[in-house]
């Protein structure tokens, strides 16, 4: 499953040039603009060497800065590989200084699990210490084809608060899974099937069992279907398979969610979400009608019900018209 | 196409004026970010479609009474928005909607087209699902057999839904290219217009989505006609374009006579012609027509 090593870099040194060539022309206004140095981002250590930060249960406002998703590190003997950077340049310097808290190894991995933006704006706050940023080869693609609706919105939603926030594309790119070793401590990624998004990528620490997966799992906040509700049924069921796994940490969500509870709570929502909608598509009510009536039931289980399942029937309903 | 080329042009122009770091201030060309509160008759593209178009006939604006269109204040998907343009009578030889245009201010190609209907279509109204790139008014005008205009308007949030990417797979999209699917959906009542679905599974590509890594755009590529018939009389015609999302679905209504045929045939901008057909049976022929399709 997994491409040659050499194949890899070789691709990534075409990234990393396409990426310095578009630098300036994704970035949202200079960086030097901003303060030199944040105050550290509140983490806590789940696992020896292994801290994350709770974002909060929102969308993106100027109140929180952007800071919505659970992002995090790990150190090794050798090396820290950073886990998503936020939804800022100045959540990824506070990130940043997190690190520098806690260790002064350098810095030599970045993992984006996904392109959505309160995953991949902090990236910038990395760039001189030269770490290797990672993805999924589905990612450059997706990152960059959504960077301009992207900061759009964020420039519109968190205005001065987003200065300086840009697209960093990976240049080490995973497809299947790979390796990293920080030193006494590999980290195994993987990529998945077309699910939240079409770049999913997961991140497994062996030594403490503890699984990141980032936006696969919702916990107490709506899941949100980028990709496709049927794929994450799938990757659901195969991630529920996997063995060893102590501890998941949700993009979204406590970072204690209980596992594997939280899974089979987004599963169930997950399923009846295709259910319903199959429902509606047998019964020739229209994606409108379905937007309207499915998933009242769901309102009290979820965070940000109001703000997502519209879309989410709304995708849904596309993908599975076809299907019957 | 040429047209096509030039406002694919316009469009990557305003994509670099925006990246060169005046991003923010881009929506200010056309005068700030759309509301609600504007006046819709001031739209600069509307006012150079209807002077083109219409030239100095009259349009109702109270067209409530002919035509409605539903539309959601925000919508859940930009590239996926369904609206719904409901005639407000039935179609009689009489009197009915000959024609209905769709219209979306802010989109790069605001001329989403228009759907032809007849008599024999019994009512003149359309569901479909839509791209919409911003903030924007979206107007269906109706035109009667007696030559008079009629608007509804909408107003409409949403970002991105021309320039996104297309689907999420992209080979599996060109290698379905023409499936389609013709229903007709719940039996009617004798004598009244029957319900029917066309599904077609087409990219239908802007042409304004980079591919962000080869820097390239893959061409614009999109139904640009369909015809319906009912036992071979038109019922719904749609000249349309990319403002139509991703495999183009429509509902509309033809009046089941007699036992006939109900056909569709469907044209792409690179000269493709896919065709359907059901068999349709007559109102009094069987309590419950099964739901056909292909």
């Amino acid at each position: 499953m997994c491409r040659s090593r050499r194949r890899r870099l070789s691709s990534s040194a075409v990234f990393a040039a396409v990426g310095a060539a578009l630098a300036w022309v994704l970035t949202l206004s200079p960086a030097h603009a901003l303060p030199p140095s944040s105050a550290p981002l509140s983490v806590k250590e789940l696992a020896p060497g292994f801290y994350a930060h709770r974002g909060h249960d929102d969308v993106a406002t100027r109140r929180n800065g952007g800071d919505i998703a659970n992002i995090g590190f790990v150190i090794g003997t050798r090396c820290v590989a950073v886990i998503d950077t936020g939804g800022t340049l100045a959540e990824g310097r506070a990130l940043r200084a997190a690190i520098r808290r806690a260790t002064p190894l350098p810095i030599c991995y970045v993992i984006n699990t996904h392109m959505h933006p309160d995953h991949i704006f902090g990236n910038a706050a990395f760039v001189d210490d030269h770490p290797q940023f990672v993805g999924s080869d589905k990612l450059p693609e997706a990152e960059l084809s959504h960077s301009q609706s992207y900061l759009h919105v964020l420039t519109r939603e968190l205005g001065s608060v987003a200065a300086g926030s840009r697209v960093i594309v990976p240049t080490l790119l995973v497809h299947g899974k790979l390796d990293l070793d920080l030193g006494s401590r590999v980290l195994t990624l993987q990529t998945w099937k077309t699910a939240h998004t079409n770049s999913d990528l997961t991140v497994y620490d062996k030594s403490s069992g503890t699984l990141w997966l980032a936006d696969l799992l919702f916990a107490g906040c709506l899941p949100v279907v980028d990709g496709s509700v049927i794929g994450w049924l799938d990757d659901l069921a195969a991630i529920r398979a996997l063995p060893g796994i102590r501890r998941a940490v949700p993009g979204h969500g406590p970072l204690d969610a209980p596992w594997p509870q939280a899974l089979e709570a987004e599963r169930g929502y997950l399923q009846r979400l295709a259910n319903d909608v199959r429902g509606a598509i047998r019964a020739g009510r229209t994606m409108q009608q379905a937007v309207d009536t499915i998933g009242a039931g769901e309102h009290a289980r979820w965070k940000l019900f109001d703000v997502y399942q519209r879309r989410n029937v709304t995708a849904a309903y596309a993908e599975l018209e076809w299907e019957q | 196409m040429k047209t096509q080329a030039i406002r694919r042009a316009i469009w990557a122009a305003a994509l670099a004026l925006g990246a060169s770091g005046s991003f923010i201030a881009a929506p200010a060309a056309q005068g700030g970010t759309p509301s609600a509160d504007d006046d819709p008759n001031k739209v600069a593209s509307w006012v150079d479609f209807r002077d083109g178009t219409f030239k100095d006939r009259q349009i109702d604006p109270h067209g409530d009474a002919v035509i409605k269109l539903e539309a959601p204040a925000r919508a859940a998907d930009a590239a996926i928005v369904p609206i719904s343009i409901t005639a407000q009578f039935p179609q009689t030889p009489a009197h009915y909607i000959r024609r209905v245009y769709l219209f979306i201010d802010q989109n790069p190609e605001p001329y989403a087209g228009w759907f032809e209907f007849t008599p024999e279509s019994g009512r003149a109204s359309i569901e479909t699902r839509v791209r919409v790139e911003d903030y924007t008014f979206m107007r269906a005008i109706a035109e009667t057999n007696d030559g008079h205009l009629y608007s509804a308007i909408r107003f409409v949030k949403a970002s991105g839904g021309c320039s996104a990417p297309a689907g999420k797979d992209d080979e599996a999209a060109l290698a379905n290219v023409g499936k389609m699917r013709l229903r007709a959906l719940a039996s009617s009542a004798a004598g009244q217009p029957q319900l029917a679905q066309l599904m077609i599974s087409h990219p239908n590509r802007t042409g304004m989505a980079m591919n962000q890594i080869t820097r390239q755009y893959a061409s614009a590529y999109f139904v640009r006609k369909i015809e319906v018939t009912y036992a071979g009389k038109p019922v719904m015609t749609a000249n349309v374009n990319f403002s139509i999302s991703e495999n183009p679905n429509f509902r509309f209504y033809f009046m089941p006579r007699a036992t006939g045929e109900l056909k569709a045939t469907v044209h792409d901008s690179q000269e493709h012609t896919f065709e359907t057909a059901i068999p349709v049976p007559a109102q009094n022929a069987s309590a419950q027509p099964a739901p056909a399709r292909m």
